[in-house]
This record gives C-alpha cells, structure tokens and sequence, in this order.
C-alpha cells in the first residue's frame, strides 16, 4: 500500500521516536555495565550471592539482603495496593455519586503528587514509631511495605479507573438487560474487560515500588541483613545505592552500579513474567 | 390468521431445551401479556413518544416498524425498564405485564430484566470465553451447578443452531465469533434465563444477508414458546415474521407516536390509515 505524503512523514517520526525510546534503555543498560565492569571484571558473578558479607571496602559483595529486601517490599506493597486500588476505582466508577466520584478523583492524584520525601517523613514520624510500639524497633520491613503502598495505591487506583472508564457502554446496557446486578455486572463483565488495563497499571505500581528509594529509605532502617520477620530493619538496593554512592569509590562504586543492574534486572523479569502469565488468556 | 406456519418436522427432531420451540399454534386466541396503556415518555423537556396504547399477544412475534427517530426503541426499552437508566428520562402511562404494574418503582428490575429479554442491534458478546458469556447470567441469577450450567448451555446453543459450530471452542473468546454468530449467541445466552419474553431493537441490520437470514429464521422458530416485540427496517422482514405489526411515526415534527396497529396481514394488505399505506407501500418515509 502506498502511502500519502503527510503518511509517510508521520510513520518516519513515529519510527524516530520508537526508536529514541529504544537506545535510550540501551545507553543505560550499557552505561550501567560500564560503570559496573571494573568490578564484574574481577569478581564471579556468583558472589554476589555467595559472598560472607556486605563489606564492598573489603572486597565482599553479598547482595541478598538487599534483593530481598527489595523483593519483600515491593511484593508486600503490591499485594496490599492491588486490591485496594481495584476497591477505590470501583467505587469511584460504579458507587460513588458524580459529584463525589470527581472529588474523589481528584483526592487520589493529589495523593499521586505528594513527593516521596513527604511520605517517607509521615512514616518515620508517625508510623515507624507506631509500629515500634507493636514490636522495636518500628523502623522495618513493615513500614517500608506500608509507605510503598500509599505511594503506588494512586497509580493503581488512577489506571484502573481509567481502564474501567473505557469499558464499552454497551457492555454496561447488555448487562443490565440480562438481569445482571451492580456487582455481577462489575466482577462478571467490567472488571475483565478492563483486564490489560489493570495490569498494566499493577505493573506499572510494582516498577515504581521496585525503584522507589528515599520513602523506603526513611522508614526501613537500612541494616543489611536477611529479613527474617516484617518486624526486621532492612535495606532495600535502592536505598543501598543512595546511601553509599556519596563516599564510595574504586570497586564499592563499580559494586554499587551492580545494585543497579540487579534492579533493573528485577523490573525486565516483573515485566517478561506478567507478559507471559497474562498473554494466554486474553479475549479482546 | 394465517401468518403462522405449519410445525416444521425436522426440527422436532433436535433436542431443545425449553420444549419444542414451536409449540404449538398460537396467536389464534389472542391473549394480551403486555398491556400498554397511554404511554408517553419524554427525554429532559423533549417528548419522545405520545399516547401509545397497544397489547402485546402472548406467543406472538409483534414488529414495530416505522422512520428513524419515531420512539420505537424507546418504546422497547420502557418495556423492560432500560429507561431507568436514562438520566432525565420521564414516562408517564400504564404498563402492565403479565397483570403486574411494569413501572412500579417497588418491582424487582433484576427478575423483570429475566422475564423480558432484550438483544440489540449490535450484538454484545462480553469479552468472555463462549461458555462464560451464557453462564455468567445464569450464576447471576443463582444457578450454581456445573453439571446443570453445561446443559443448559449445550442446550440453548443448539436451540440457536450454534451448537455444532463453537463446540469445540467453548473456552475460546466470544469476540472471536463472526457478527451473526455473536448475535445467536447473544440470543441463546438470553433463552438461556427462560425468559417469557424478547425485545429485539434491529437484531439483523447489523449482520450480512446470510446471516440476517439464519437470524430471522431463528426469530420464526421462538414463535409460541416465546413472545417477542422486534423493531425492525426491514419492511419484508417485518412481513415475514410478523402476527401483529405496529406504524410508528413522528407527528407534527414533535414526538413518535403508533399510527396504526393490528395482525400483520392487515397492516401490509389492508391499511387504514393513509400514512401506513404510504410507509409500507414505500412511497413515503
């Protein structure tokens, strides 16, 4: 098929924009490898799992704790928002009065807009010594996961709204004609149809929580070590990397720029896996 | 009257659920199921329909025909009370079904959605696995056992000639389906909740001849076990199918209203009124 002028000029800027997008993941991936060879040079990528301990200045370089402790917050956060996300974006499409669904609305992207700072000092102020007084020291895995959620709650929520707001009316009428109540027309209907939307927004919450640092930072405690109850002070890589970068030099930084491979890593398999589980089953 | 056609045979032969789908010959003894008495409707300040009185007959197929624009779907949707989800819709009149007041605000919408089943121009398959799509009203509407719910939707799909052709694709996706296929399985997935009666706004218009073709004929055999009011287009459709037929149409540029009612043959071959005349013989409209 042969395309028109005005055609062609916008499939060519199409195609310039993919493709920034592209190199740009590219560069930081290399730059990160970069960054990180003077130590992937030396030492067995085996060690980073292997070795005693986190002492990078005396060349050991286990990172476990972190990747768990990473893993654990962003798995916690992710299971306590996702429901609650899929709750408030339900109620605000199919409950809510209009005039309260718009305030409503509004109140959850304030809630997306507030820095991460501003979350991370409610929580050591207010949560992490709430929690201290359920089990010491409060600054923990716990609170990590509790301040990651209200930050990736609004982006659950808003993409979800989003995705049930473009649930065909038809959908809606076809519905009701066939007797179906508010719920049933929801759980049964709208809720799949809106299901590439919904997980895109939980995979987009679960990338933010992956790579959120300073809310974490704040409230977790950052004592490296294998989390062994929710209780646990732990560092996230994240907040591993904001810690030391300021003194660190020679291979401590090169073993740094490896916390930053191993997540972005984490974020490849989070979005390979959901690709994979959910592509089976899709209908639209 | 002699629009109904003689029990075809062969069909017998298929298992249905619901009975045999011509059960019989009906329309003989007519018997009022809903009864419409002065309806009027008004969407904001704008009416859309005035002063309709007719009865639906039990077991009949009734064809509203009529311009674009003259409160035919409308009309339907007060009879299933779809109009309640209309913002600044008004209607005022009387409608009863089955002798119960339709528009008592106290009515159990849900059960009256049941026993009056509604298909659309556009066919709506939820975007759902073919079993899933007839299940999902029947779980709704408390039938829980698996074992039954398979029957039933092996049933209603042969009930709709579908039967042979998803089989082996029950578990794949309804929007898979060509147009007059998910229009089938949009009516089976309403037989599946027996309902007593179907409102079809334009159910072939959106489907290719054949298709429409294979939909009239199903449309031909719920005649009896079911009563059903289709708006529709097609003039020749109308005259096929139909036992009673009503002439919608826009008067003094304001609101729809029903010029003309009464059994089908008589509406086509014998019209009273002038403007029916001029619509069905296509000279006007």
């Amino acid at each position: 098929m042969s395309l028109s002028r005005a055609d062609r000029q916008l499939l060519a800027l199409l195609r310039g924009c993919a493709l920034l997008s592209a190199v740009i993941v590219l560069l930081i991936l290399l730059f990160l490898l970069r960054e990180s060879w003077p130590v992937l040079r030396q030492v067995p990528l085996l060690r980073f799992v292997t070795d005693a301990s986190w002492h990078p200045v005396d060349g050991l370089y286990q990172l476990t704790p972190m990747l768990s402790a990473t893993l654990y917050s962003t798995l916690g956060a992710v299971l306590l928002a996702t429901p609650l996300g899929i709750a408030s974006a339900v109620f605000s499409r199919y409950y809510a009065p209009p005039f309260l669904a718009g305030l409503y609305r509004r109140l959850i992207e304030l809630l997306a807009g507030i820095p991460s700072v501003v979350y991370g000092f409610w929580g050591l102020i207010t949560l992490a010594p709430l929690i201290g007084r359920l089990h010491p020291p409060g600054v923990s895995l716990l609170t990590g996961i509790l301040i990651l959620t209200l930050m990736i709650l609004p982006t659950v929520a808003l993409t979800v709204d989003a995705a049930l707001a473009a649930v065909p009316i038809a959908y809606v009428r076809g519905a009701a004609a066939l007797g179906l109540s508010r719920w049933g027309l929801i759980s049964g209907v709208a809720l799949p149809a809106a299901r590439s939307g919904i997980i895109a927004g939980i995979i987009l919450a679960a990338g933010r929580a992956i790579g959120e640092t300073m809310g974490v930072l704040m409230v977790a405690g950052n004592v490296v070590q294998q989390p062994l109850s929710l209780f646990d002070s732990v560092r996230t890589l994240t907040a591993n990397i904001a810690l030391e970068m300021a003194y660190a030099t020679g291979e401590h930084r090169a073993a740094l720029f490896v916390s930053g491979l191993a997540l972005m890593l984490m974020v490849l398999v989070l979005v390979g896996t959901a690709e994979l589980l959910f592509r089976e089953r899709r209908y639209d | 009257m002699n629009e109904i056609e003689p029990v075809d045979k062969t069909r017998m032969n298929e298992s249905y659920t619901l009975g045999p789908l011509q059960a019989g010959p009906p329309c003989c003894d007519p018997e009022p199921l809903i009864r419409v008495d002065n309806l009027t409707l008004h969407y904001r300040k704008k009416p859309a329909l005035e002063n309709v009185s007719l009865d639906i007959y039990k077991g009949c197929i009734t064809a509203l025909i009529g311009p674009s624009g003259c409160g035919k779907t409308s009309f339907l949707s007060v009879l299933n009370r779809m109009t309640d989800m209309i913002p600044d819709c008004r209607v005022s009149g009387k409608v009863h079904f089955n002798g119960k007041d339709l528009r008592d605000p106290a009515l159990n919408v849900q059960g009256l959605r049941r026993d009056i089943g509604m298909i659309f121009q556009k066919p709506v398959p939820f975007p759902l696995s073919i079993r899933r799509n007839i299940e999902l009203p029947l779980r709704e509407h408390g039938i829980s056992k698996q074992a039954e719910l398979n029957d039933i939707t092996q049933l209603v799909l042969q009930d709709v000639g579908l039967w042979d052709e998803v089989k082996g694709r029950l578990e794949s996706s309804a929007l898979a389906l060509s147009g007059g296929q998910q229009q089938r399985l949009c009516i089976a997935r309403a037989l599946a909740l027996k309902p007593k009666v179907l409102l079809m706004d334009e159910p072939c218009s959106a489907l290719d001849p054949i298709s429409s073709g294979v939909v009239e004929d199903l449309i031909q055999r719920l005649r009896g076990k079911y009563t059903v009011v289709i708006v529709t287009h097609n003039l020749a459709q109308a005259r096929r199918i139909a036992n009673y037929a009503g002439f919608f149409w826009i008067k003094d540029q304001r609101a729809g209203c029903l010029i003309e009612f009464g059994q089908c043959k008589q509406i086509f071959e014998a019209p009273v009124h002038e403007l029916t005349a001029a619509y069905v013989s296509g000279s006007r409209g």
